[in-house]
């Protein structure tokens, strides 16, 4: 029989949310790490059992918890994480020179075939990766060292490296965005790194074109095909076809094209679904209603799914690392909001149901499909 | 015997109740409670000091003796009652937030 385990990270501790194939029961665990903000929790696609989670104080710093036994039982890992080198600057709000300090680990990223290495993207903006199984991280300094370091800046939440994806036909491969820098790929393991921007276009920067500067907020990709990315930017949803060489936007009808999640579906690469939020100002969905939109040609072409979900008086917002799907047919989506509700679709985002609806603010969810 | 209050998130992270009591070895000090806090309890290693700079986290405070310590300097011994155990060491959240 077939099973589901969402990964749930919030403002005040991580949830585990579990059900079998169908979806409609779902047994709660937690808050683990009682009253710690957890910007994300995943599992390694290699060992299901094996997870992390990012747990952090505003307190007591950084900790990178383990788990072995899929959530039973944790134990804290390696939580130092110093730059390489000499960490330099980057800009400030005001365009200052400003020393790169490590605030805080929003993303992990385990690898693909490897249950021991895991990546973690930080504030301020840097790659490290651990391949001890979390003991011991080592910066992957050819990001920040690449050049453009230097210029780049942060977006209102923070100078952060959030999203990490590898591309699974090619172990040197992988993408990583930051906000607000822009999107980055590597084609040797993280050696060396560029950016892959072209064709975005940000209104808020002084040179809307510029090679770095952008506030992309969430890339996402279909295992198989690697070649193709979705991206929601601050403003714009986008598309390349060819790796992030150029981008094409795919905003299409959406009633607001701002917004921080983006994916796609697990069996239908052309599939995705976003969440559009009014403004960068009003981070709440449009005329309080709270829609997931998708798109089954890959962007321009969407249509508002709202069976199940407040259409009135609905002001929560939806974060980068907040959706997620898992791999059954039919495929289930699943988001997590500020206002502590976690909702899961089991037939791809038709009818919709609050798995929980009073967590600590949403920070992430993740899915695991268990056979 | 050195005796050390952790405050509440932290005994859940070193998994202990109540006080700790530390062997310290030469002078008492904030460097030293701290280093034998941290080499019994090595998930602590981080959460009252940086990594790198050693310097205190901005929302920790140390009290002892009804007296705010956080500022004394690192190897400045600490009092005569921590030193014997008559008092503990006191590691505190600062109240933030409101």
């Amino acid at each position: 029989m077939s099973k589901v385990r969402v990964l749930v990270g919030t403002r005040k501790g991580a949830f585990v949310l579990a059900s079998d194939g169908k979806r409609e029961h779902w047994e709660i665990s937690g808050p683990h790490f009682a009253g710690w903000e957890i910007y994300h929790v995943k599992g390694s696609p290699a060992d299901l059992n094996r997870l992390y989670a990012s747990q952090s104080s505003g307190w007591y710093g950084q900790l990178i918890q383990r788990s072995n036994d899929a959530g039973k039982t944790w134990e804290p890992v390696g939580n130092k994480f110093v730059y390489d080198g000499v960490p330099g600057t980057h800009q400030w709000y005001d365009g200052t020179p400003h020393p790169w300090e490590f605030k805080r680990v929003w993303h992990l990223e385990p690898s693909l075939t490897d249950p021991e290495t895991v990546y973690a993207g930080v504030e301020d903006a840097a790659l490290f990766r651990s391949t001890d199984g979390g003991q011991n991280w080592h910066e992957l300094p050819g990001l920040r060292g690449h050049g453009s370091g230097p210029r780049w800046h942060p977006g209102a939440g923070g100078m952060c490296l959030h999203t990490i994806v590898q591309d699974p036909s090619n172990p040197g491969r992988m993408f990583i965005a930051i906000s607000a820098a822009g999107a980055f790929r590597t084609d040797d393991g993280g050696q060396t790194w560029r950016p892959v921007n072209r064709g975005l276009h940000s209104q808020q920067i002084p040179d809307p074109d510029a090679e770095v500067g952008h506030c992309v907020h969430r890339i996402a990709m279909h295992r198989s095909r690697p070649g193709v990315l979705f991206m929601q930017k601050h403003w714009d949803v986008m598309r390349s076809n060819d790796a992030g060489e150029s981008w094409q936007e795919v905003s299409g009808n959406l009633p607001t094209d701002f917004g921080f999640p983006i994916d796609v579906h697990a069996h239908e690469p052309e599939t995705i679904y976003v969440v559009p939020i009014k403004s960068d100002s009003e981070h709440f969905p449009p005329d309080g209603k709270l829609r997931v939109y998708r798109s089954r040609t890959g962007g321009n072409e969407w249509e508002a799914l709202t069976k199940g979900l407040p259409q009135s008086d609905c002001y929560v917002n939806v974060l980068r690392d907040a959706m997620a799907v898992d791999s059954l047919d039919k495929c289930g989506v699943y988001f997590g909001t500020t206002g502590g509700q976690v909702y899961a679709s089991a037939d791809a985002g038709d009818n919709w149901a609050p798995i929980v609806r009073d967590l600590p603010p949403v920070l992430s969810v993740e899915v695991q499909t268990l056979s | 015997m050195i005796r050390v209050v952790l405050p509440a998130h932290l005994r859940t992270l070193a998994r202990v109740e109540g006080e700790v009591k530390l062997d310290v070895q030469g002078a008492v000090t904030q460097r030293s409670v701290l280093d034998a806090l941290e080499a019994c309890y090595p998930m602590l290693r981080g959460t009252l000091r940086d990594h790198v700079t050693q310097q205190r986290r901005p929302f920790v405070r140390f009290f002892a003796c009804e007296e705010d310590l956080s500022h004394e300097p690192p190897d400045a011994p600490l009092p005569d009652a921590v030193a014997t155990g008559t008092e503990p060491f006191l590691v505190v959240g600062a109240i933030a937030g409101g």
